[in-house]
């Protein structure tokens, strides 16, 4: 507290480098091009100019998986994509999250058949489901708020063993 | 869980050149994840150089087994996911199957349903058409175009969450009409809409007609003859453009069509600049078609009172006992339809899309098929990509407007 | 039935032997298994229809005589008409000669009556399955085939489904 008493008004700030760790990942959190279904239509609505998803720090998504943080899992996933999109997720670089948008990538959906996995969670860790079929832009964006709250929440220690 | 279908060249052989054997020319994988591929479409390229010797699609990323899925459901469940199929055209899917559950039953419709099913599906049409221009003109690097389009696109579906809840997958129309009337602030809010739409088409054509460097990629590149067109099976769109005037709006008129007048844009060169002249000119016919349909708008019932198939209102079960009847027989069995099958056919914005649903005498279809026209029109890919770079295969792809779900199903 | 339509059928009748019926409008020929080619050229070349709409197949299942009936949508632009021609073809080992050579958008028609019943088409340049992937067993639209549900998780039942439930290695 008395350094920043002192220093406060020179533009001075103290945190933790967890917070800032972690206030880092939050800001430009780049996400994986992978739409597949009607999903990927409200998430390009998301991105364009009325829902403006570039407001959170997601400004352009990439589509090589090597330059992304974040997959959102936008559709239904079918038994000939699963594998493709475990490679996919096998080449983000670490830290990755993933959200699962949509009802057909949390259970599975409307669709519970041979050719459908009932949920991409079969297939990949998830941190964030978002609900709707296809979900409003705005529940996107709230899914994203809660999962940089999940992300601010995270401490070092928790993730020592996980990239052990 | 399967591996990755790793191709090998021995799978392919027969569709290959010879140079691609012995490594004079390179196979490349334009993988299911692309952006330029709208979609999880896989293309196996053997290119020369730049040059696409020969183009093989490869799909089923999507496939969603919505034909076998249908058959273990009544028809009103099995609406539901009538919609997610070409997802870019829920309402066209939706009056798909049940006109064709109303040809099978033989149901009527009234006038006013007929006339707001026009009015929703020329405003999907618009929809449709202005993602197309958003996407395939951020394929070539005109980014601004696709903030463009998704803005007109934000008042579209404002209209239809204002008529049914549902920004995209309403499921709106029902078998005999439609779910419920439309609210008041309908009739406001689609002149709103027109009102200031014309000038936005001609906002877009500014940018992109005229412009030189669009000229230079689309003119001449991707020709189709009227000849392949018909033999490849292609409607819609892109056989407009390759000299068939041939639209199942004026040639097999449904949902009340033959009231309103408007013209069949046609081209003759078949490239992918005639296909986007095409799609400008339909967004503005299906203008003039919403404005006519909305001035003639009759007053009415918006669903049949044939009880055998519409349930009866909630306001009738608590007087009548037939009614509750009805209501009890639709909602725990649905209704039956007759042994025989029908097809029907209505005009997507990518072309002909068609059920043909055959009926066994019970609630659920025995058997529903759907003629997408994406499949179709992807299957001529192969024939429009030959000799040209990879960059004219992605607008190639752009101007063939296909959507996945509809091909995969 | 159109004027027009009725002649056309009334020819198709005569050459080949069809049998024809009509609901809600439409005509429905069949034919035998072995003429298909023989009649879709005639239809092609001499009748005028140039469009093949669709390529699909109904299993009538555990009926085995016949069990499939391949059906072909057949579609005139310049004369404005539509007929449904249908082939029955039996459950064990079914064969139907290949149309790919008189329409070209029945190559990927018939290979995706192939992955989803499991009809050989014979002569056809590229036999492979076009939806499923390609080691997958089974055809999926035969009424023998499961439609392959996830059981709903009840209260009774939560804890042994979650058991089976498959979860990703990390």
């Amino acid at each position: 507290m008395g350094v920043e008493q002192k220093l406060g008004n020179m533009g001075v700030v103290t945190t933790t480098l967890e917070g800032m760790v972690n206030w880092s990942r939050t800001s430009a959190m780049w996400p994986m091009l992978f739409g597949l279904a009607c999903c990927a239509i409200e998430m390009m609505s998301a991105q364009a100019a009325n829902y403006d998803m570039s407001r959170f720090g997601m400004e352009l998504m990439r589509p090589s998986p090597r330059q992304s943080d974040l997959m959102i899992v936008a559709g239904r996933v079918s038994r000939k994509m699963g594998p493709v999109l475990r490679r996919l997720y096998d080449q983000m670089p670490e830290p990755k999250w993933v959200i699962a948008m949509g009802d057909c990538a949390s259970c599975g959906g409307v669709f519970n058949n041979y050719a459908i996995f009932q949920g991409v969670d079969e297939l990949v860790p998830v941190d964030v489901y978002v609900a709707g079929c296809p979900p409003r832009p705005e529940a996107l964006i709230h899914g994203v708020i809660t999962l940089y709250e999940k992300v601010k929440a995270e401490k070092f220690k928790d993730l020592a063993g996980k990239y052990g | 869980m399967t591996q990755i279908e790793e191709v090998s060249i021995e799978d392919i052989r027969h569709l290959v050149s010879e140079r691609a054997i012995n490594g004079e020319t390179m196979l490349l994988n334009m993988g299911p994840q692309h952006p330029s591929t709208h979609g999880v479409l896989r293309l196996l390229l053997e290119l020369d150089g730049e040059i696409v010797v020969n183009c093989i699609p490869d799909i089923g990323f999507l496939h969603t087994g919505v034909e076998k899925n249908m058959e273990a459901k009544t028809y009103q469940k099995a609406e539901v996911m009538s919609d997610r199929l070409d997802y870019m055209n829920p309402i066209g899917n939706n009056l798909a199957f049940v006109m064709a559950v109303e040809k099978l039953v033989d149901l009527d419709v009234p006038p006013r349903a007929q006339a707001i099913r026009v009015i929703l599906a020329e405003l999907t049409r618009l929809n449709s058409h202005l993602v197309w221009i958003g996407t395939s003109s951020l394929d070539l690097a005109a980014q601004s175009m696709f903030l463009y389009s998704f803005r007109e696109r934000e008042q579209i579906l404002d209209i239809f969450e204002l008529v049914s809840g549902q920004r995209m997958m309403t499921t709106y129309l029902r078998p005999g009409g439609l779910w419920r009337d439309v609210p008041v602030e309908f009739e406001a809010a689609v002149r709103a809409f027109l009102k200031i739409f014309p000038k936005r088409i001609d906002e877009y054509e500014s940018l992109l007609t005229k412009n030189p460097l669009f000229q230079d990629r689309m003119y001449g590149i991707g020709k189709l003859t009227r000849e392949d067109a018909l033999s490849y099976g292609i409607t819609g769109p892109i056989l407009r453009a390759s000299g068939v005037e041939w639209d199942l709006r004026k040639k097999r008129p449904y949902s009340g069509y033959e009231q309103y007048d408007f013209i069949v844009p046609t081209r003759t060169e078949g490239d992918n600049y005639a296909r986007y002249l095409v799609r400008v000119q339909e967004m503005r016919e299906s203008v003039k078609i919403i404005q006519q349909a909305l001035d003639k708008l009759p007053m009415g019932p918006v669903r049949s009172d044939n009880r055998k198939f519409v349930p009866p209102p909630r306001s009738e079960i608590g007087v009548s006992m037939e009614a509750l009847i009805h209501h009890f027989k639709l909602w725990t069995e649905g209704f039956p339809a007759p042994v025989g099958s029908v097809y029907n056919a209505v005009e997507s914005p990518r072309g002909e899309l068609g059920v043909f649903l055959e009926g066994d005498g019970g609630p659920k279809p025995y058997r529903i098929h759907w003629r997408t026209p994406s499949f179709e029109n992807l299957g001529v890919l192969p024939v429009l990509a030959k000799g040209f770079l990879v960059a004219d295969l992605v607008a190639i792809i752009g101007s063939l407007d296909i959507v996945l779900g509809d091909i995969d199903r | 039935m159109d004027n027009k339509l009725e002649k056309i059928v009334k020819t198709l009748q005569a050459d080949f032997g069809a049998a024809v019926e009509e609901f809600r409008g439409e005509a429905h020929v069949t034919v035998p298994a072995g003429r298909i080619v023989a009649t879709l050229e005639l239809c092609r070349d001499q009748l005028g229809f140039e469009l093949l709409d669709s390529l699909t197949a109904v299993d009538y299942w555990p009926k085995e005589l016949p069990r499939f009936h391949v059906i072909y949508l057949l579609t005139s632009v310049s004369q404005n008409l539509s007929v449904a021609v249908h082939v029955p073809v039996n459950g064990d080992q079914p064969e139907v000669p290949t149309v790919s050579g008189v329409y070209a958008s029945a190559n990927w028609r018939e290979r995706e009556v192939w992955d989803m019943f499991g009809i050989r088409f014979a002569g056809h340049p590229d036999p492979r399955r076009i939806l499923m992937p390609t080691d997958w067993e089974g055809h999926p639209l035969r009424k023998d085939y499961p439609l392959g549900y996830e059981e709903p998780q009840f209260t009774f039942n939560f804890d042994e489904i979650d058991l089976r439930k498959p979860s990703p290695k990390e």
